[in-house]
C-alpha cells in the first residue's frame, strides 16, 4: 500500500507543471483570449527561475522571478493582440518560438549547473504516518500551492463578481463594453495572470521537479496544457483531473523502463503525446459541447471603437 | 497627446508591403542593441552576422541550401494559413518525409538506377502527407484542434526517427553511432555548383514557389481557400466545403514539408540521423508570415531567414556568441511583423486629449 501512496505522490508531482500552466491558460481563455505561447512562457519562467536560484541560492526567489518573467512575456502578447489587434494564433505561435529561442540563449551558461532545489515537504512525525502520511504531508510545497491556486481560481470564477465580469467579457465583449466594463484592461490582466501561472509551472520544473536547466526542458508540456483546457471543456476541476492523468501517463513511461520493459524508450516517450491526440479527438467529437462550453468570443479581436 | 487607432475603410496594400521591411529594420535595431549590450562592437557584429557568411561563393551556396527547405515548408504552410487552417507541425511532416524517403534509400542501397531519387521524392511527399492527414482527419471527423494535433505529432515523428536510427536502421558498421549507413550515390542529389554544397534540390522549392503562385493567383481552389479564410460564413453560404479546405491546406503543407525532408537527407546529411532538421519546420511558420503568405514574398523571406541561420553559426565562430541567438532574432522578427501589421487595417491618429466621438 505504501507503494500506491508513493505512486500517487509521484503522479501529482509529474502533473503539477500542467496544473499551473493549464489553470493560467484557462483564466486567459475565459476572458476570450487564446494565448498559444504557453510553451514559450513556461520555458522563460523555467530558465529565469533557475538563473535566479543559481545566483542567489534561493529557489523560492527563483519561483517568484519565474512568475514575473512569464507575466512579462505575456505582456508582449497582450500588447500585440489587445492593443494592436494582431492575430492571436499567429502572435501566440510567435511567443512560443521567441520564448524557446530566448530561454536557450540566456540559459546557455547554466546548463550543467547543479542547484539546491525546493525539496518535498517533510513534517516531522506526520509524514511518516502509514498510508496517509506521504499522501497528505509528503508533497513538494509547490504542489500544495498549485492546489491552492485551483481552489482560488474556482472560487474566483464562479463565486465572485469580478469572476463573473471576466466570464462576461469572454462570452460577449461588446455587451460587457456597452455596460461599461473595461474589456481591454480585464483581458490584459487575464493574459498576464496566465503568463504568471505558466512561469510558475516552468519554475516548478526547473527548481523543484528536476531541478536543473536544459534547453527545451518543458518538452511540449505547454502545448499539452493548451490541449488540457479543451479536454476540460474550460472547467477547473477537469483541468486538475486531466493534468494528473497526464502526470500518470508520463510517470508510467518512466516506471515501465525502470521495471525493465523491453519496449524501446523512444516508443514509450511518445505515449503522452499520443494520449493527448486520442483524448483530444474523443472530447472534441461532441462539437456541441465544445461550442457551448468554450468562451464565445475566444480568439476574436475586440476593438472598443467599433 | 494620445495615439488612437482608427479602422481603415479598406486594408492598405502599401502597409502590407512595408510591414516586413519595417519588421526587418526593427529586428536589426534590436540586434544592434543586443550586440552592444553583450560588449561586442555592433558594426563588426553585423559584418560577422550578415555580410561575412555570404561573402564567398561557398557561403552563397549555403544560403540557398538552407533557404530551400524553409521555402518549401513555408509555401506549403501558407496554402493552409490563408484559409485559417493552422498546420504548425511542418517539422514533424518534414521528419516523416525524411523517414519515408530514407527507407527507400536504404532499401535500394545497392541500386544505381536513376529512379531511386524520384522515388524518394514521391515517398517523402507521401510521408509528409500521411502525417498531415492525421490532423486533417481528426479535425474534419472529430472536430479536434489541428494546431494541437499537428504539434503533438512533431514529437511522435521525432521519436520515431530516433527509434529507427537507434534500432532497426542503425548502420551495423557505424561504431554504434545512432545513424543509418551513408546513402548510395543514386540516392543523393547531384551537385549544382562546384565548390559549394548547393545541390539540385534547390529546384524543388523554386518549383513549389511557381506552383504555389499559380495556385494562389490563378486557380479556383486557391481563390476558394482565400474566401474561406477571409469570410468563413460567406464561404459556407456559397458552398465552399470546409472539410475540403482543411484537407487541401493540410496536405499541401504535408507534401511540401515531406519533400523538404528529402532535400535534407539526400542533400547535406546523406544519411538518416536522429534529427532531420534544425527546426526548419518551425522557422518556416515565421517565413510564411514574413512573406505575407504569398509564394514570391516567401522566396525572399526564406533567404532572410536562411541568412539568420548562417549568421548565428558565423557569430558562434567569429564572436563567441551562442548560435541560439538565431532563435531570438527569428522570434523578434515575427513580433515586429505582427506589430507593424496593425497599420494594414488601422490608421494611427495623433492628437486630441479627449477621446473623439465614436463612429
Amino acid at each position: 500500500m505504501d507503494q500506491v501512496a508513493e505512486l500517487l505522490v509521484l503522479t501529482l508531482a509529474a502533473g503539477t507543471p500542467l496544473v499551473f500552466a493549464a489553470l493560467g491558460e484557462l483564466v486567459t481563455e475565459k476572458s476570450g483570449v487564446l494565448n498559444l505561447g504557453v510553451e514559450g512562457m513556461m520555458l522563460v519562467g523555467a530558465v529565469t527561475s533557475f538563473m535566479v536560484a543559481a545566483t542567489t541560492g534561493s529557489p523560492w526567489l527563483g519561483v517568484g522571478a519565474g512568475m514575473l518573467a512569464g507575466a512579462a512575456l505575456s505582456l508582449v502578447f497582450a500588447v500585440l493582440t489587445l492593443s494592436l489587434m494582431a492575430n492571436q494564433v499567429a502572435t501566440g505561435l510567435a511567443l512560443s518560438l521567441f520564448g524557446i529561442g530566448l530561454s536557450a540563449f540566456v540559459g546557455l551558461g547554466y546548463v550543467s549547473i547543479v542547484i539546491e532545489g525546493i525539496a518535498p515537504l517533510g513534517v516531522p512525525g506526520l509524514s511518516d504516518l502509514p498510508l496517509v502520511g506521504k499522501l497528505l504531508f509528503g508533497h513538494n510545497p509547490l504542489v500544495y500551492l498549485s492546489l491552492a491556486l485551483f481552489a482560488a481560481i474556482r472560487w474566483f470564477l464562479y463565486r465572485t463578481r469580478p469572476g463573473l465580469i471576466l466570464r462576461a467579457v469572454g462570452e460577449n465583449p461588446q455587451s460587457a463594453h456597452a455596460i461599461g466594463f473595461p474589456v481591454v484592461r480585464i483581458r490584459y490582466l487575464a493574459v498576464m495572470f496566465g503568463g504568471a501561472c505558466a512561469g510558475i509551472g516552468g519554475a516548478y520544473l526547473a527548481v523543484a521537479y528536476t531541478p536543473l536547466w536544459t534547453e527545451g526542458m518543458t518538452a511540449g508540456r505547454g502545448w499539452i496544457a493548451l490541449a488540457l483546457v479543451v479536454f476540460a471543456t474550460w472547467r477547473p476541476w477537469r483541468v486538475l483531473a486531466g493534468a494528473y492523468l497526464f502526470g500518470g501517463v508520463t510517470l508510467a513511461t518512466f516506471q515501465a523502463q525502470a521495471l525493465g520493459v523491453t519496449v524501446p524508450s523512444q516508443l514509450l516517450a511518445m505515449l503522452p503525446y499520443l494520449a493527448t491526440i486520442v483524448v483530444l479527438a474523443i472530447i472534441s467529437r461532441d462539437a456541441t459541447a465544445i461550442r457551448l462550453n468554450a468562451p464565445a468570443s475566444l480568439g476574436r479581436p475586440f476593438h472598443p471603437g467599433l | 497627446m494620445r495615439i488612437r487607432l482608427e479602422p481603415r475603410p479598406e486594408p492598405s496594400r502599401l502597409a502590407g508591403w512595408l510591414s516586413p521591411l519595417i519588421a526587418a529594420a526593427a529586428t536589426l535595431v534590436v540586434g544592434f542593441v543586443l550586440f552592444s549590450a553583450l560588449g561586442k562592437d555592433p558594426w563588426q557584429a553585423f559584418h560577422v552576422f550578415f555580410i561575412k557568411p555570404v561573402s564567398t561563393l561557398y557561403g552563397v551556396g549555403e544560403l540557398l541550401l538552407k533557404a530551400g527547405p524553409l521555402m518549401l515548408c513555408a509555401v506549403g504552410l501558407s496554402v493552409g494559413y490563408r484559409a485559417n487552417v493552422w498546420n504548425i507541425g511542418a517539422e514533424g511532416q518534414l521528419t516523416m518525409g525524411a523517414i519515408f524517403a530514407g527507407g527507400i534509400a536504404l532499401a535500394f542501397h545497392e541500386s544505381t538506377s536513376a529512379l531511386v531519387l524520384p522515388l524518394m521524392i514521391v515517398a517523402g511527399a507521401a510521408g509528409g502527407m500521411a502525417w498531415a492527414a492525421i490532423p486533417a482527419l481528426l479535425r474534419t471527423r472529430f472536430n479536434a484542434n489541428e494546431i494541437l494535433v499537428s504539434l503533438m505529432l512533431v514529437y511522435v515523428a521525432t521519436y520515431t526517427l530516433s527509434f529507427l536510427v537507434h534500432g532497426p536502421w542503425r548502420d551495423p558498421e557505424g561504431f554504434n553511432f545512432p545513424q543509418s549507413t551513408m546513402f548510395g550515390d543514386a540516392a543523393l542529389l547531384p551537385n549544382l555548383l562546384p565548390e559549394t554544397r548547393l545541390n539540385a534540390g534547390i529546384l524543388l522549392p523554386l518549383a513549389a514557389v511557381a506552383v504555389g503562385w499559380v495556385f494562389v493567383s490563378r486557380s479556383l481552389a486557391g481563390y476558394q481557400m482565400r474566401v474561406a479564410g477571409l469570410a468563413p460564413a460567406a464561404a459556407n453560404y456559397v458552398g465552399i466545403s470546409a472539410p475540403r479546405t482543411v484537407w487541401i491546406g493540410m496536405l499541401a503543407g504535408g507534401a511540401c514539408a515531406g519533400i523538404a525532408g528529402v532535400n535534407e537527407i539526400a542533400g547535406p546529411l546523406g544519411q538518416l540521423q536522429p534529427t532531420a532538421s534544425p527546426g526548419y519546420g518551425f522557422a518556416a511558420i515565421i517565413v510564411a508570415f514574413v512573406g505575407r503568405l504569398h509564394p514570391v514574398g516567401i522566396l525572399f523571406a526564406s533567404l532572410l531567414m536562411s541568412l539568420l541561420y548562417l549568421g548565428g553559426e558565423s557569430a558562434q565562430m567569429g564572436l563567441a556568441l551562442p548560435s541560439a541567438v538565431t532563435g531570438l532574432f527569428q522570434g523578434a522578427l515575427l513580433f515586429f511583423l505582427l506589430a507593424s501589421d496593425v497599420f494594414i487595417d488601422y490608421r494611427p491618429r495623433f492628437g486630441g486629449r479627449r477621446r473623439a466621438a465614436r463612429r
